[in-house]
């Protein structure tokens, strides 16, 4: 479904990305960890078409979509909640959610879904997006990409911010999701709940792919239980 | 405990919403108290006020036996209470040492030079553990372990005698967090009093004294870090199954 490689990625003239590889699969939960600094926000934001600084190849269901414009790859059903919380700040939230995606059959159920899981967006429909408090805003960016019900969900670090009993939520709720077929590209600080979730993982230091494996074979490697998990 | 802060019935109301409802909580001296609850709580809103960033509806604010609920920030900042904020957005193009100097020359209760500030500046950069080469980066370029230390810096240079952070390790992984937690005992165990807002449990029972917990704007448990994880309604609305960590 999603192919990438011999990805290099810029930021003005500074490299931070060599040569990735990574393949995702339709239907598969797959996983990008790193320390902080390691480009795996860089590499999502390539994908997505909001850093067109980069070469190689990203192909999307065989289809070129590197250098295209991010609405444009949004449309062919790819969808990203960025690290960054990027809402519009100065418009309510359900507005926030509708941009997600009111126009396809179907988007009422998408947003009854949202709101069971984030009752407060809910309770919270006609409050300026910009005025929720860190952990609602959060919850407004994955609601946003819900919306959309994309083939592929990124989502970057979406647990940042949510209290514990959300964190549960969520990652329940991407279960969820990728049992009802929707492909997932986690990444996420909490590596041992990332690796428990998700079939397969990518380990990227320094911009290079170091690692990569079955979940269940990264969680056994030294390497990732003393870099990564504390152990 | 000699109470260094003590806040005193803070309501803040916003619309038909109490964002904060009749709060009372102190620090001491040398301590650290944590402070969490559910998103939309009303956490950041209490620490805004301490800080002098909003105005309460009701209550007041003492700190070290004064009364600064009037006081506007910059005047609170330099009664010696600092609160790290976003760096990355408000100063994208200084640099780390840049963004800290600042802090020294306007935050310090005395005047500093320029020369000074700027010593002052690398010295509790690398304190607080920015690599050398990092120094004289553009805040937007670095990363998010980068850039929290440099927050931290800059709360730190105008010498505060208490400290509010918040949500200052969200985004590092687990094995960063042991660092940031022994990096904020560290700045304790010198003299600064710490309030601080996470949601990340670990970081919270490793550095806190004392927790205190709010939802919907009231406080509604407070006490010793295992008491506070054992208690029913803090489990109900806020841990779930901590299971998961
Ligand atoms: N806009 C930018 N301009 C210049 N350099 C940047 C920019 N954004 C990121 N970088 C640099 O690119 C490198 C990779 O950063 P990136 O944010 O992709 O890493 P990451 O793996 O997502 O890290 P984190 O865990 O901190 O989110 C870092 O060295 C960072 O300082
Ligand atoms: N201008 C406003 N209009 C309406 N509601 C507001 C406004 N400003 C803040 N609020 C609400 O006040 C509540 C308290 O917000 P606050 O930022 O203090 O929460 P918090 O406890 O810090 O949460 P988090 O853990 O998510 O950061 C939130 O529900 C927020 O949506
Ligand atoms: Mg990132
Ligand atoms: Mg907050």
């Amino acid at each position: 479904m999603l192919d990438i490689s011999g990805l290099n990625v810029f930021h003005g003239n500074i490299q931070v990305v060599w040569d990735l590889k990574l393949t995702v699969d339709e239907g598969e939960m797959v996983t990008l960890i790193g320390p902080n600094g390691a480009g795996k926000s860089s590499t999502v934001e390539t994908i997505v078409g909001l850093n067109r600084n980069a070469t190689g190849s990203i192909t999307f269901f065989n289809e070129n979509i590197l250098g295209l414009q991010t609405y444009d790859i949004f449309k062919k059903g790819l969808a990203l909640v960025p690290a960054k919380r990027e809402i519009f700040p100065k418009m309510p939230v359900i507005e926030n959610l509708l941009l997600g995606g009111s126009d396809r059959t179907g988007w009422e159920s998408s947003l009854q879904h949202i709101y069971n899981l984030f009752p407060i967006l809910h309770e919270r429909e006609r409050q300026m997006a910009g005025t929720l408090s860190g952990g609602e805003q959060q919850m407004l960016a994955i609601g946003r990409a819900l919306m959309s019900e994309p083939k592929l969900l990124i989502l970057d670090e979406p647990s940042t911010g949510l209290s514990p009993l959300l964190v549960a939520q969520v990652f329940r709720s991407l279960e969820r999701l990728g049992k009802e077929g929707i492909t997932i590209l986690l990444l996420e600080q909490n590596v041992r709940h990332a690796l428990d979730m998700c079939e397969r993982g990518y380990v990227l230091e320094n911009g290079r792919i170091v690692l990569e494996g079955k979940a269940k074979d990264l969680m056994r490697e030294k390497h990732i239980q003393k870099a990564y998990l504390g152990i | 405990m000699i109470a260094i802060l003590s806040v005193q019935g803070i309501t803040k109301q916003i619309g038909g919403l109490l964002a904060v409802n009749n709060v009372h909580l102190t620090v001491g001296k040398d301590e650290i108290v944590g402070l969490v609850g559910p998103n939309g709580a009303g956490k950041t809103t209490l620490l805004n006020i301490i800080s002098g960033i909003s105005s309460p509806t009701k209550g007041k604010v003492v700190f070290c036996g004064e009364d600064i609920t009037a006081l506007k920030a910059n005047k609170i900042c330099k009664k010696g209470i600092a609160k790290t904020f976003q760096i990355a957005e408000s100063f994208p193009n200084l640099t780390a040492k840049e963004c800290v100097t600042v802090g020294a020359l306007f935050g310090n209760n005395h005047p500093v030079s320029m020369k000074e500030a700027q010593e002052q500046a690398v010295g509790i950069l690398e304190y607080v553990g920015l690599p050398k080469e990092k120094v004289d980066t553009f805040t937007k370029n670095l990363n998010v372990v980068e850039l929290k230390r440099v927050q931290l810096a800059r709360a730190l240079a105008s010498n505060p005698k208490l400290l509010l952070l918040d949500e200052l390790t969200t985004g590092l992984n687990p094995k960063e967090s042991i660092e940031a937690v022994s990096l904020i005992r560290k700045i304790r165990d010198e003299g600064t009093s710490i309030l601080i807002i996470e949601h990340v449990m670990s970081v919270i029972m490793g550095v806190s004294d004392r927790i205190v917990v709010l939802d919907h704007g009231e406080k509604i448990a407070e006490g010793r870090p295992y008491e506070v994880v054992n208690n029913q309604q803090v489990i109900d609305t806020y841990l779930g199954d901590l299971d998961v960590f």
